[in-house]
């Protein structure tokens, strides 16, 4: 079983480059079980490009990124896992994954990884029901035997379906959307949209959600609302978040753990209370070298 | 001068001068080819005629029809945008729909009893094969393509390849084998679908405009090799003698053994047409049916959702390229079901059969029917072929334009110009909207201006 | 090696009417991002026109000289394309703008079936022969009896292609309507902003590409001497072909890619086979958006997640 706390997740020596253009260099932070655990930093900071290497969308120039489901005891694997080769291992109900050797969808369908995307991408011509429906795609695939016992339209099919839904329907209560269920996806408010689109990425049943800017674009209230469902998320679902975010409001009130990037380099790393009175952090984002910094705050009054 | 005046009086000035510009337009337009006409004479050499009776009268009809437009067409237009738009859909709109399947399948059912109590035996051979068969073909590769390119958002260019590898599948295993058709059905669609897959893998990567412009190239490549490897295929001159398909062992000939007989009818050759109509209206409700299963199980979702968005789709775990590759598998088979039945109703092929145009037709059929719609499909098929085919019937025309008036030569010619109208009248298809594959409490219509159309 | 450079004469030649055509494609799917599937009828229309107008100039009119016929003839032929190429957007294409990303694509396809079907009701369905327009050539090399040739027609088609794009360069590099293609290329509803006359700017494209389709239908009625309702349909694939392998977009890609494409196909056909030479073509298409779906000298296209 898996107990808060342990590390689920570690990025080591990560670097991505573009070319000659270094968008992340040499970053190493972890993710701990049941944690919510922040990624911020101004923008153009890299934080996207780590996501992306994490959802295994780019494949990273350098560095390891381990993943572990269950037992963290699995982890004293890891380097035996790196040398073999492979993609992952599982013992019993543990498993230990590295997601940079992963195609973007398997790091969903067997690391269980989750994620959304800084702008939304819903599927918008259908419906809100068919997007969660959508997400349980591996699971109903195998329902259906491929496809085969769907076409004859075999029983076990439609209880699967039926079971689909049911989930989707819970979803849709915890983010409030059932009563636009049937309504296409493109049609709802930008907040709704949001929404939906974690929701749908939760039907994934993943330990690890990624969420590109969850509250950009979000009034107060929404941005609140918001605040709670990735609460309780984390705390009923024992699910552990990473986020980035440029809300601050947002970052400080529900993170458990803080990373800042700067240019593609980690510069702080730690509790919300640390990293907000970290003079790096603050030149970052005041666009002012270090030691100019109390000057600065002085005059606007930090 | 209030809007509604404005909208109401007609500008005679600007009608008339609109209709100049257009006759002068028109004038140029048709000057070079209408009014020279370029004939070889008894010395093989090419001499130029006139025509400027034919070119006046057309630049003439462009103007009076500019003008038509102007006083009749356009405030009748303008009306109709002013009316208000209905909130609610009325009653009978709602039984139409509902009835509007059943019925047509039942119509499409007792259709060559119809058309035998109207015509008798010898008229109705030319009804139900001309309009029966040969629209119930395009029905079918229409929903066949509809899988390619209206659910997944692929854009396929050179679907007619795998129509020509079911057919050319069925007519060589069945003259050197001598398979029966009901060996060689499943066979040829198995066939089409592995090159559909074998062909699907390399543009896998491509989007859009590229994708159709390699599927055409791949069309192409399929046609020339049936061209040149005379060996195999007879080259242009094609197969001929292909075996007709027997009512399940019973051959269709006016011997003792043949279906007349047996059933102690006179023989006549109505039969076996009868009999490949149904059998071509039996496949294309099993390609119906097995695409709106496919679409409510998660393999169809899959396509929609990769028209809709791909990156999306990666992100919830689905395997894009399994996915896509069913796709075209499927869309193929289909097709080569098709080719196969054509094959076996012809009884001769040639590449003749297989060329661009047919992809674009087919093409045309699945995206003026509204992308994903199986009856606005069906709907196209039957304008566009039907239209065509309905060419060869005005006879009538003859009395009007002189004996030397052929109307069937101008069949593509509308074709294509039907095309060009459709598409501007109509972008997104005769049916506007998207059936959801689930629902919760009803099902709503999703209006197709948020449906995409796919990248890839 | 005579035989190659007697294919690479006779490649040079081809690829310069293929370049002509691609600049068509390139510049239309540069500007509204569509692959204007009519271009290579329009193609056919020009060689048509052309030898209409030839036919008046010479068994009408008596003009015995061929360089004046010619020239004329040029000039009519670009003239009635750019017009026809400018109803055919105004018509078929103008409305779609900003619609769904396939109606263009079938409108275009429309056209294009519209297009050769009204030439062979018009003018008839045989193939349309005249004699030779130009006659004689340079002897190159010879050797064991095979003489290298390079014809006065194959040199008029160079002359005339390359005089044609320098003037075009000009006008695209350097004048107040090449600045307004490029702005459109880049974001029309932005240009719209800033002054530049969008659909004016579009039209145009779509007259200078079928000038240029012209000049490549009366190269190639003059080269080949004969042409049919039907001949639209595989030069414009090629062309495309060349348009795509150049990079999409890029002016002077559509012309290497043109050239490229001639190469391939004489070069096949005097090495391999003949009945083979357009599968060539097509391979090529269908390898370099496989493995180089930028081309030559297109900008790569990257994924943005």
């Amino acid at each position: 079983m898996t107990i808060a706390g342990d590390i689920l997740l570690r990025v080591e020596h990560l670097t991505m480059r573009f070319g000659g253009l270094v968008a992340v260099d040499d970053l190493s932070f972890e993710a701990r079980q049941g944690e919510i655990t922040a990624l911020i930093g101004p923008n153009g900071a890299g934080k996207t490009t780590v996501f992306n290497c994490i959802t295994g969308f780019y494949k990273p120039s350098e560095g390891r990124i381990g993943l572990c489901h269950g037992d963290a005891a699995i982890w004293s694997e890891l380097d035996a896992l790196t040398d073999s080769g492979k993609r992952g291992i599982t013992r019993g109900d543990s498993g230990l994954y590295l997601l940079e050797r992963m195609p973007d969808y398997l790091v969903t369908q067997n690391a269980r990884v989750a994620r959304t995307f800084q702008n939304i991408r819903l599927f918008p011509g259908m419906t809100v029901l068919e997007n969660l429906l959508v997400a349980q795609h591996n699971a109903l695939m195998v329902a259906s035997g491929y496809t085969l016992f769907g076409i004859f339209g075999l029983p076990s099919y439609h209880r699967a379906e039926r079971a689909s839904v049911e989930k989707a329907r819970d979803w849709l209560n915890r983010v409030g959307l059932i009563h636009r269920a049937d309504d296409p996806a493109g049609d709802l408010p930008y907040g709704d949209q949001r929404r939906l689109e974690i929701a749908r990425a939760m039907c994934t049943d993943p330990v690890l959600l990624c969420l590109d800017e969850p509250a950009a674009g979000l009034n107060p209230r929404e941005s609140a609302q918001l605040n709670e469902l990735l609460m309780s998320i984390g705390n009923e679902h024992g699910i552990s978040i990473l986020l980035i975010e440029h809300d601050m409001s947002v970052v400080m009130e529900i993170s458990d753990h803080v990373v800042v990037l700067d240019y593609g380099i980690k510069i702080s790393d730690g509790a919300p209370d640390v990293v907000r009175n970290d003079p790096k952090v603050i030149a970052a984002y005041l666009g002012v070298p270090d030691h100019e910094v109390e000057k600065v705050g002085a005059e606007i009054g930090l | 001068m209030t809007e509604g005046a404005a909208n109401q009086r007609i500008d005679t000035v600007a009608a008339l001068r609109d209709a100049a510009i257009t006759t002068l337009l028109a004038f140029g337009l048709f000057l070079p080819l209408i009014g020279f006409h370029t004939v070889t004479n008894i010395r093989n050499e090419l001499e130029l005629d006139t025509r400027w009776p034919l070119l006046f009268s057309i630049v003439a009809v462009v103007g009076v029809a500019r003008l038509a437009y102007s006083f009749l067409l356009a405030p009748w237009l303008e009306r109709i945008k002013l009316r208000p738009m209905a909130t609610t859909t009325p009653a009978w709109r709602a039984t139409f729909g509902k009835w509007f399947v059943p019925f047509c399948i039942g119509f499409v059912i007792v259709y060559p009893a119809i058309i035998i109590a109207a015509t008798g035996f010898g008229g109705a051979l030319k009804w139900v094969d001309n309009f029966g068969i040969q629209i119930l073909i395009y029905v079918m590769l229409g929903w066949g393509l509809n899988i390619v390119v209206g659910l997944a958002g692929l854009l396929d260019l050179g679907y007619v390849a795998f129509y020509a590898v079911g057919a050319y599948a069925y007519a060589l295993l069945a003259k050197e084998f001598g398979f029966s058709f009901w060996i060689l059905l499943p066979l040829a669609g198995v066939m089409s679908s592995f090159w559909g897959i074998l062909l699907g893998f390399p543009v896998l990567r491509l989007r859009g405009d590229y994708l159709a412009i390699v599927t055409l190239a791949f069309g192409e490549i399929i046609r020339i090799v049936l061209v040149n490897w005379v060996d195999v295929t007879n080259g242009y001159a094609g197969i001929s003698g292909i075996p007709r398909p027997s009512f399940f062992g019973i051959p269709f000939n006016a011997n003792d053994d043949g279906f007349a007989a047996t059933f102690g009818l006179e023989f006549s050759p109505i039969y076996r047409t009868i009999f490949l109509y149904y059998l071509i209206l039996a496949l294309a409700l099993l390609t119906a049916f097995v695409t709106v299963r496919l679409r409510r199980l998660p393999v169809g979702r899959a396509w929609e959702a990769l028209r809709e968005d791909e990156i999306a789709c990666r992100s919830l775990g689905i395997n894009t390229t399994h996915t896509k590759l069913t796709a075209f598998g499927m869309g193929a088979m289909f097709a080569g079901f098709a080719g196969s039945f054509f094959a076996a109703r012809q009884g001769f092929i040639s590449p003749e059969s297989f060329t661009f145009l047919e992809s674009a037709t087919i093409l045309a059929i699945v995206v003026l029917g509204g992308m994903g719609s199986q009856i606005g499909v069906a709907i196209a098929a039957i304008a566009m072929i039907g239209g065509t085919e309905i060419m060869r019937e005005l006879d009538f025309l003859k009395q009007i334009f002189g004996e030397s008036f052929d109307p069937t030569q101008y069949r593509m010619l509308l074709f294509g110009f039907a095309m060009v109208i459709i598409m501007v009248l109509r972008p997104r298809g005769l049916i506007s909207t998207r059936a959801p594959s689930v629902f919760l409490k009803e099902p709503k219509p999703v209006p197709v201006d948020l449906v995409k159309q796919g990248h890839g | 090696m005579e035989v190659f450079l007697q294919q690479l004469i006779n490649g040079i030649t081809l690829g310069s009417i293929y370049g002509l055509i691609a600049i068509g494609y390139t510049m239309v799917f540069g500007i509204i991002g569509m692959v204007n599937f009519a271009h290579g009828d329009v193609f056919m229309v020009a060689a048509f026109v052309a030898l209409v107008a030839f036919l008046i100039l010479t068994t009408w009119l008596g003009i015995s000289s061929i360089a004046v016929a010619l020239f004329i003839v040029l000039i009519v032929a670009m003239l009635f394309t750019s017009l026809v190429n400018w109803i055919i957007e105004r018509l078929a294409y103008r409305p779609l703008r900003g619609s769904f990303r396939l109606a263009p694509l079938i409108s275009a396809i429309g056209m294009s079936i519209f297009l050769s079907n009204f030439v062979q009701v018009s003018q008839g369905p045989r193939n349309k022969a005249i004699p030779p327009m130009v006659q004689g050539d340079f002897v190159l090399v010879t050797h064991n009896d095979y003489a290298v040739t390079l014809s006065f027609k194959q040199l008029i088609i160079w002359g005339v292609t390359a005089v044609l794009l320098v003037c075009f360069w000009y006008l695209v590099a350097r004048t107040r309507l090449g600045r307004a293609q490029r702005a459109c290329e880049q974001d029309q509803r932005m240009a719209a902003l800033v002054g530049v006359n969008v659909d004016q700017t579009i039209s145009l494209t779509f007259v200078i590409a079928a000038a240029l389709a012209a000049v490549a239908g009366t190269m190639y009625l003059m080269y080949y001497g004969v042409v049919s309702f039907s001949d639209g349909f595989v030069p414009g694939v090629k062309a495309f072909t060349a348009a795509v392998l150049g990079g999409i977009g890029s002016l002077p890609g559509a012309v290497i890619g043109g050239l490229l494409i001639g190469l391939i196909e004489t070069m096949w056909s005097a090495y391999f086979s003949i009945d083979y030479k357009d599968v060539a073509a097509f391979s090529v298409l269908a390898i370099t958006l496989i493995f180089l779906p930028q081309g030559l000298f297109g900008r790569p296209d990257v994924e943005k997640v």
